[in-house]
């Protein structure tokens, strides 16, 4: 699985680094690693619903608050 | 407010307007030869003796427009016919030399090259003066002034001398591209090549998106420019344009000052590699300390290598303040990351090119970078962000001891004393701009006001430190 945290401008200053930080460590606590590449990009070209997030390619609007909750629906689910 | 500092800047910017405008339109090569008819329309002159000799210039300055001399390596070219043939005689002494008792230039000349005549007139034996300037300095009346060719005076690495026309001519094995005579040639008649053709193409085949994503690295010496409107205006304009989105480049100097100062506490000492004319100048001066130089690609080439490493189908504009960065992209290191440099000048010609008035444009936001980054655009910026990066990582038991030199003069002298081991230093901040980037010859204006500038936007950063800056790029 693919997981890209937008980390342009707009959504850095939403909080993108909180939100990559989270993932990096949810992602290592689960021992998910090796079954999610988290990567970054700038600009998705959705400014006005950032944090902006893809998981392959399906997007997600993600706060630094909901992070938590988006990793257990949208990523832990999807893989364990 | 004013746009540009000087109406040899505006001259400038009206040919590469003209030029871009054709080119959106795609009548450029119909048109090209109009181009000198449309900037100096009628039958009186209003730059030259003729509006015959007024358009033969223009001519040579729609060809730099649209990438010069392409037979030429390096990126600043003279207008043969806009030189002036300023006069080249040096020290002189003119008509204000009073025949005063004292004789201070008499004195203070080590070469006996002082006389006087019978009303006490002072004359200089040029066979005997060695320019130094001490008389000059002296006399009670300002009597004795140096004619030297502003582009020559503003030249310290001495790579311009007169040829047989008498006309300035630039020595490509000694000449760094930093664009000092650009800005000071009063005449214009030295100029860089420009690059925005190679731009609206990139930007026109990218078809919004569809071709390739056009990513827009700008220079944090940005805080300084377009002053005229606010930054995120700036950023909009460019969106605008047709980028994809806007980076800083100073993300890419927090990465450069992390790994420079890691590199620093291995090996004890180094220099900058983030100013290309400095990094030019060893090379051309200091084969010797060449090894000493970081190896680190500068913060442009870093952030944009990060770009195009991540992103499938990215091409890259970098925007900055910088003749010497058009030169950078030519290297082979750095070719394979930036696309094409555009200055801040020929950014303002490419926002009107379009009529964009951006002063009327919503905000958009610029913030990738921590403080530390952004202030790499004025001098003793990154030896801060070296101390910094230091700091961070837990190297402080490394004693930084770092010389912030301020222009190319400044870092002949340093340079000079480490060849000669004299140097109690172990990091030389090499910037051949006098301020550092603040002071490129790309800038639309220059001024005291800019490194306050710079500093207001470096504190304006959403993170403070490098490390947090960086973070999100692992």
């Amino acid at each position: 699985m693919k997981v890209t945290v937008c980390i342009g401008s707009s959504c850095h200053i939403k909080g993108s680094r909180q939100v990559v930080e989270q993932l990096q460590s949810l992602i290592s606590e689960n021992n998910l690693t090796d079954k999610v590449e988290l990567g970054g990009t700038f600009c998705m070209g959705r400014c006005q619903e950032g944090v902006c997030v893809t998981v392959d390619d399906n997007f997600h609007s993600v706060t630094p608050e909901g992070t938590k909750d988006f990793f257990e629906k949208e990523i832990k689910s999807a893989v364990m | 407010m004013r746009k540009f500092d000087t109406k040899v800047q505006h001259l400038k910017y009206k040919v590469l307007r003209e030029v871009a405008r054709q080119a959106w339109s795609d009548t450029l090569l119909k048109n090209v030869l109009e181009i000198p008819k449309i900037i100096v329309p009628g039958n009186t002159p209003t730059m030259r003796c003729c509006v015959y000799k007024e358009r033969a210039i223009l001519e040579e300055r729609v060809k730099l427009a649209m990438g010069g001399d392409s037979g030429n390596p390096n990126v600043i070219e003279v207008i043969e016919i806009a030189c002036d043939e300023c006069p080249v005689g040096g020290y002189e002494v003119t008509n204000a030399c009073r025949g005063c008792l004292a004789h201070r230039c008499e004195d203070v000349c080590k070469r006996g090259a002082i006389t006087f005549d019978s009303n006490h007139v002072a004359h200089i034996d040029k066979t005997k003066c060695v320019e130094c300037g001490a008389c000059a300095k002296v006399c009670p009346y300002t009597a004795i002034v140096s004619r030297k060719r502003p582009c020559q005076n503003a030249c310290k690495i001495k790579a311009i001398s007169m040829n047989e026309n008498k006309a300035a001519a630039i020595d490509n094995d000694k000449c760094i591209s930093c664009g000092a005579c650009v800005y000071q040639c009063p005449f214009g008649a030295i100029m860089d090549k420009s690059f925005i053709l190679d731009v609206i193409e990139l930007l026109k085949k990218s078809l919004a998106d569809k071709n390739y994503k056009l990513y827009a690295i700008v220079a944090p010496s940005i805080s300084s420019q377009f002053t005229y409107a606010k930054l995120g205006q700036v950023i909009t304009g460019l969106k605008k344009l047709g980028f994809h989105t806007v980076i800083e480049a100073a993300l890419g100097a927090d990465m450069v000052a992390q790994a420079e100062s890691k590199e620093l506490a291995e090996k004890k000492f180094l220099t900058s590699s983030c100013c290309p004319a400095f990094v030019s100048y060893i090379e051309k001066n200091f084969p010797d300390l060449v090894p000493f130089v970081s190896h680190n690609l500068s913060p442009m080439a870093t952030i944009a290598k990060y770009i195009k490493d991540t992103t499938e189908n990215a091409k890259i504009v970098f925007i900055g303040p910088c003749t010497a960065k058009k030169a950078e992209v030519q290297r082979d290191r750095v070719k394979p990351y930036v696309d094409a440099v555009l200055t801040f000048e020929e950014l303002q010609a490419l926002f009107d090119s379009r009529d964009m008035d951006i002063t009327t444009l919503e905000e958009g936001v610029l913030d990738n970078a921590s403080y530390f980054g952004r202030i790499f655009a004025r001098c003793g910026g990154l030896a801060d962000a070296v101390a910094e990066g230091l700091k961070e990582q837990g190297l402080d038991d490394f004693e930084l001891k770092a010389v912030s030199c301020d222009g190319i003069e400044q870092c002949r002298v340093a340079l000079l004393k480490k060849s000669k081991n004299l140097l109690d230093a172990n990091f030389i901040e090499g910037m051949a701009c006098i301020g550092g980037c603040i002071g490129g010859a790309g800038c639309l204006t220059h001024g005291e006001k800019n490194k306050l500038d710079v500093d207001k936007y470096g504190r304006e950063a959403l993170e403070k430190t490098i490390a947090d800056a960086v973070s999100v790029l692992k």
